[in-house]
């Protein structure tokens, strides 16, 4: 069966970014492009997860070089998942940009840039190539740092010193266990290096290169000892590119990390310990974060940190019901966060700050757009039956029956300081009487077109109806993340599908 | 000559360390520039040092018969050269940028919005 469309929704991204390209300057048109070409790459991201759901494994050998010597493209169903995420967002952050981002930033080739990222993000989940991951990491990371400096505010430039710092450190180690990887098996394929990893027996020397990579990709997704670039850099940019940022590119972090634990390492004793007590670090470190925060922005910051957390220990916990609970998780999570950056910036648009102290009164004025954000964050806290509170059973039930009663506690800490701190924002934010007057020129929003409102607002009730829907059609999330999980747990289905 | 780049490795990675950990902006820079370089010597250390044997077949041949060079970590070390040299770049700007705005090349002046909460 033909293969080749695996490629189809890079090519898409690539080719509306290279057509955005020849109209620089002219926002309009930027605007409808962007639009068209991420409708267009959301379609063929739903056709391959489709295909990818009933075929199991697709492989691409890129210029018909026979797997372990070619770059090889691979949609398993992790893969796929990841890639219909990325679209999900992607289409949302892209409408709700045309409206929320100020013009110059547009004519400084914000979509343009866009573009480049999500192109980079879905190059990243569909490789079975370990160097090809590490050169999909550059794109997204370069992409990152200009979207992140776009605009050259002064706090900006200060929360992106850090960002860039700690993202050009995280590759090097990266890199460098790329380099040792190489050396003790003499391949990059990933299929490859899990068989050749497995007959070694220097298992120290392995055990080392799993922690290598375990930094790397811990200091992207932003774990224990090395989060702190996050919360100092994320509220920086403009919400919708916030929202991109939050929602995927940590998610990409454990993206590689499920797929190099699962996959190439299996993890032992001592790794699993070490997992679990950076899992429980996090989710502490996180939780406690947020709680004095009173920019609602940095509050989600930090409550990213904190959720990570969860995906951590369920990587830790290393069972099929474990990865059943982190790829619902992760599923849910990227919708949400992504949401509820998002909506941080129409309540910036309404009363132009975030600082919570100032805020107030929101119910009042705008009840309807009210209750599309209440889905959100209650969808974030995890009341059941919305979508957080499902995966979090999987993580209860596995911790408890392996006997982690530490983390079990923990869990059960975050889960309550996130709904502590989200029931404090929604009464400082949307209950409490404003704390001063309003007048027509502080809401920005009220004085908006239809269109424009309709931009802002459709992203953001897209986004909570699928959470609505991974909340109340759970049960065919649930099959999906089984079906991952089971593929995750036998590598050697991925092995075969590759090496054929 | 293995020992020699052995040694070299463990001067670079290091002086990037030591570097990354001042305060000053530019040494930053160079501590993550020196950091680069000894990973990509890594690479090539990794592959096998191995001496005037190309990775070319005779025409008259099928096989390669004799241990020869490993042309792989070379076109590793030439792709993160590539990208190292974009962030490279991108990182100069803004350091430029940040000194411009800020007027200051010491990291901890930085901090200062994060107090506020």
């Amino acid at each position: 069966m033909m293969t080749n469309f695996i490629l189809a929704p890079i090519l898409v991204h690539m080719l509306t970014a290279i057509i955005l390209l020849f109209f620089w300057g002219k926002v309009q048109a930027q605007k409808i492009i962007s639009i068209v070409g991420n409708i267009l790459a959301f379609i063929l991201c739903i056709r391959l997860f489709n295909v990818t759901q009933t075929h199991d494994f697709l492989v691409l050998q890129l210029g018909g070089w026979k797997a372990p010597f070619g770059i090889t493209f691979v949609s398993d169903s992790l893969s796929s998942v990841m890639v219909l995420l990325t679209a999900i967002v992607s289409l949302a952050v892209g409408v709700y940009s045309t409206t929320a981002l100020n013009v110059s930033r547009i004519k400084f080739g914000y979509f343009f840039i866009f573009h480049f990222l999500i192109m980079g993000l879905l190059g990243a989940f569909l490789t079975g190539d370990i160097f090809n991951l590490y050169v999909w990491f550059e794109v997204v990371i370069i992409s990152s740092f200009v979207l992140l400096t776009l605009g050259g505010k002064k706090m900006q430039m200060e929360g992106a010193i850090k960002y860039v710092t700690m993202n050009m450190l995280a590759s090097t180690v990266f890199l460098t266990a790329i380099g040792i990887l190489y050396g003790i098996t003499g391949t990059l394929n990933m299929a490859d290096l899990a068989l050749k990893i497995n007959s070694m027996e220097n298992k120290g020397l392995v055990s080392v290169t799993a922690l290598l990579f375990f930094a790397g990709f811990g200091i992207k997704s932003a774990v224990f000892p090395l989060y702190f670039w996050l919360p100092s850099s994320y509220h920086t940019p403009p919400s919708a590119i916030a929202a991109i940022f939050g929602g995927l590119l940590t998610k990409m972090g454990i993206y590689s990390m499920i797929r190099v634990f699962t996959l190439i390492f299996q993890p032992d004793d001592f790794i699993q310990k070490v997992f679990i007590g950076i899992a429980i670090m996090t989710m502490i470190t996180g939780a406690l974060g947020s709680i004095n925060k009173r920019s609602v922005r940095r509050l989600i910051s930090y409550l990213i940190v904190c959720h990570i957390g969860y995906l951590i220990a369920g990587i830790g916990l290393h069972t099929e019901i474990a990865f059943v609970g982190v790829i619902f998780y992760l599923i849910h999570d990227v919708i949400v966060k992504s949401n509820l950056l998002m909506i941080t910036g129409v309540i910036q648009k309404i009363r132009e700050t975030i600082d919570m102290q100032r805020l107030g009164g929101l119910y009042m004025d705008y009840p309807k757009l009210s209750l599309i954000f209440a889905i959100a964050m209650f969808s974030l806290v995890g009341i059941p039956p919305l979508s957080g509170f499902w995966p979090k059973i999987q993580f209860f039930g596995e911790a408890l029956k392996t006997e982690n009663y530490v983390l079990l506690v923990t869990i059960i800490l975050a889960s309550f300081v996130t709904l502590f701190v989200i029931a404090r924002m929604w009464s400082e934010v949307f209950w409490k009487p404003s704390p001063k007057p309003l007048t027509d020129e502080i809401d920005r929003f009220a004085q908006l077109s239809i269109l424009s409102k309709f931009a802002l607002i459709a992203p953001i009730t897209f986004l909570s109806l699928v959470s609505l829907y991974i909340g109340f059609g759970a049960e065919s999330i649930y099959e999906i993340s089984q079906k991952t999980a089971h593929e995750l747990m036998n590598p050697q289905l991925y092995i075969n599908a590759v090496l054929k | 000559m293995e020992l020699l780049i052995v040694l070299l490795i463990g001067i670079f990675y290091s002086a990037g360390i030591f570097l990354i950990l001042r305060r000053s902006m530019v040494k930053l820079l160079l501590g993550l520039l020196l950091l680069g370089n000894g990973a990509n010597l890594l690479i090539f250390l990794m592959g096998g040092l191995t001496k005037g044997k190309p990775p070319i077949i005779k025409e008259d041949y099928k096989h390669f018969i004799d241990a020869y060079a490993d042309p792989v970590p070379q076109a590793l070390i030439l792709t993160a050269i590539v990208i190292s040299f974009a962030l490279t770049a991108f990182a100069i700007i803004l350091l430029k940028k940040v000194y411009q705005t800020t007027g200051s090349d010491d990291l901890d002046t930085l901090n200062i919005q994060d107090l506020d909460i």
